[in-house]
């Protein structure tokens, strides 16, 4: 009998001690790495008042909204920014990305391959090495300091990631695909149109959850390209709301869960396309 | 902004390269990278194999174990600064668990480290380095350990070991059965199988995290950032920190601008080589 057609008729369960060592090993990690999200739900649901130190690990003596309706109130015009910045950016890039990967997948050219090489260091290369050059141009376009700016400089460092998930996918596709539209008298252009993008409508869910994540998570870019305050993405008002000096953690804590809510969300009801986004952005060529 | 030449050209390199908190980032980069490096795929090789048995409740251990990775580094950096405090979080632990109620009995001092407030370098080799390269004892910093430094690598590895794991699991995916079951039969106990069977067969998927885990850690920046900023006696700068805020709060951008371009040229010695054997093959 195959061994993965055991595993669903009850082999699950543990039977002999070491089963048990692992199960115990596993709930010992579940512990570990449940620590930190415990603490920032339980430290958000308390008051002011019942917020201490020596009291960190313990529960809420009573219910009530804790830090999270002061958190809210000041986090959510970052939201909105967010929001603003990321679905735009997502978009963009995402459609961008099918074209480009179309054309590395299915019109190879002298040279492709390594400009394909070019894109992919792309996307390692640190924020940090451009930053200087990159506000200068954003300055000298006037869109500097802008939401605006922040969706183009999203969309731009998107692009080899982007190009990579959609030439995986349609490198999936037959090429057949195309042959026949060609000689039915269709153009590349109308074969991208017509026969690719709809069938290409998994690679758009994993490549939007992975820019999803990546631009909501972003704090550098945020915090460098919008000075004003007012027009921050909401992983830099976080930043700023526990950089004070007199920190309220159950405020701090409540906006922590509240800037993670949407990508955990996203990971929570679309793990399948987040953990598949995740592996193939590991550049497994 | 004054474009001219410096004379000699590379004089802000220089001045850099000679100043002590740039000697710190370059250190605390190195021992950063290669501590991430070890509890981040440690942890995620054996995370896989506990899950590879596939005992009851597996799904959900997988869905945990990997759920940080969605996370924003600056919602890591923020929770685990107040699980480092010295005063609160894990150090109530070591009461909590009657490790201090122990070490009394014994007439031992309680446990109580400062974590991202201890300045400290544990395994200082400066010595050891000044007789194999004499030029190591002009260095203006201690070369070790920073203490303040371990809790932002156990931050990251609560993060990114579940990615590790993520990709040990499909790489053993990829592992026949009937590759195991030819070693048992053969007469291997279950250690054995692992050690020499199974896992020589991740040798890539290790190959590649160590690449992927090795880049994210030499461009670490937001964790850092907002978990314990260049800490105690720069005990916990790195180069991504060092870039902003020479560039945008000291306004030295030469100096930005040179730190930024020693970080470029470390990624990409880690990142071509490996970029050119994964894509560059003919498909």
């Amino acid at each position: 009998m195959r061994a993965s057609s055991v595993r669903f008729f009850g082999a699950g369960m543990p039977r002999s001690i070491a089963d048990w060592a692992n199960l115990g090993a596993l709930c010992f990690f579940l512990l570990v790495f449940l620590m930190p999200l415990y603490l920032m739900v339980v430290t958000g649901l308390k008051d002011a008042s019942n917020v201490s130190l020596s009291s960190m690990w313990n529960l809420p003596t009573y219910l009530s909204g804790g830090g999270f309706s002061e958190a809210w109130k000041r986090l959510w015009p970052s939201m909105v920014n967010s929001l603003f910045m990321t679905i735009p950016a997502t978009i963009i890039s995402a459609v961008l990305g099918a074209v480009n990967g179309y054309v590395f997948s299915k019109c190879k050219f002298k040279g492709s391959n390594l400009l394909f090489i070019a894109f992919a260091f792309g996307m390692f290369i640190p924020y940090q090495s451009i930053i200087i050059p990159l506000v200068k141009f954003l300055q000298t376009i006037n869109l500097y300091g802008t939401v605006l700016g922040l969706i183009a400089v999203h969309v731009v460092y998107g692009i080899p990631i982007t190009a990579m998930l959609f030439r995986n996918f349609f490198d999936t596709l037959p090429n057949e695909l195309i042959e026949a539209a060609k000689i039915d008298g269709a153009t590349l252009l109308d074969a991208l149109l017509r026969i690719m993008l709809p069938l290409a409508k998994p690679a758009f869910v994993v490549t939007g959850i992975y820019q999803f994540t990546n631009i909501w998570n972003d704090f550098l870019f945020g915090v460098t390209i919008v000075p004003n305050p007012k027009a921050q993405p909401i992983t830099v008002a976080l930043n700023n709301l526990s950089g004070s000096f007199s920190v309220d953690w159950n405020v701090v804590m409540a906006g922590a869960v509240i800037a993670a809510l949407p990508t955990a969300l996203i990971y929570i009801f679309l793990g399948k396309f987040f953990v598949r986004g995740m592996l193939a952005g590991s550049v497994k060529g | 902004m004054n474009l001219g030449l410096r004379d000699p050209a590379w004089l802000t390199y220089a001045q850099m390269f000679g100043a002590a908190r740039w000697q710190c980032d370059l250190r605390n980069v190195v021992v950063f990278t290669i501590l991430f490096l070890v509890v981040a795929i440690g942890v995620g090789l054996l995370l896989a194999l506990l899950l590879d048995r596939r005992l009851i409740g597996c799904g959900f251990f997988r869905n945990v174990f990997l759920f940080p990775y969605a996370l924003s580094f600056i919602v890591t950096g923020v929770a685990w600064r107040w699980i480092f405090n010295p005063e609160a979080g894990v150090n109530l632990l070591f009461n909590a668990f009657g490790i201090n109620h122990l070490l009394a009995t014994v007439g031992a001092p309680p446990l109580k480290p400062g974590w991202i407030t201890d300045p400290s370098v544990l395994l200082p080799i400066n010595d050891l380095l000044g007789k194999v390269f004499p030029a190591a004892n002009d260095l203006a910093v201690q070369i070790g350990i920073p203490v303040a430094l371990i809790p932002v690598v156990i931050a990251a590895s609560w993060q990114l070991s579940g990615f590790a794991m993520a990709m040990y699991i499909a790489g053993l995916s990829v592992v026949p059965h009937e590759l195991r079951e030819a070693a048992r039969i053969d007469g291997a106990n279950e250690w054995q199988v692992y050690t020499r069977v199974v896992i020589p067969q991740l040798k890539p998927v290790t190959f590649s995290l160590v690449i992927i885990l090795g880049h994210i850690s030499l461009k670490i920046f937001d964790l850092v950032f907002a978990m314990t900023g260049a800490g105690p006696g720069f005990a916990t700068d790195v180069p991504g920190i060092f870039v902003f805020e020479q560039t945008f709060k000291a306004i030295r951008y030469n100096t930005g601008a040179a730190a930024s371009i020693v970080m470029l040229v470390l990624v990409a010695i880690v990142i071509i080589p490996y970029l050119w054997r994964t894509l560059g093959r003919v498909r």
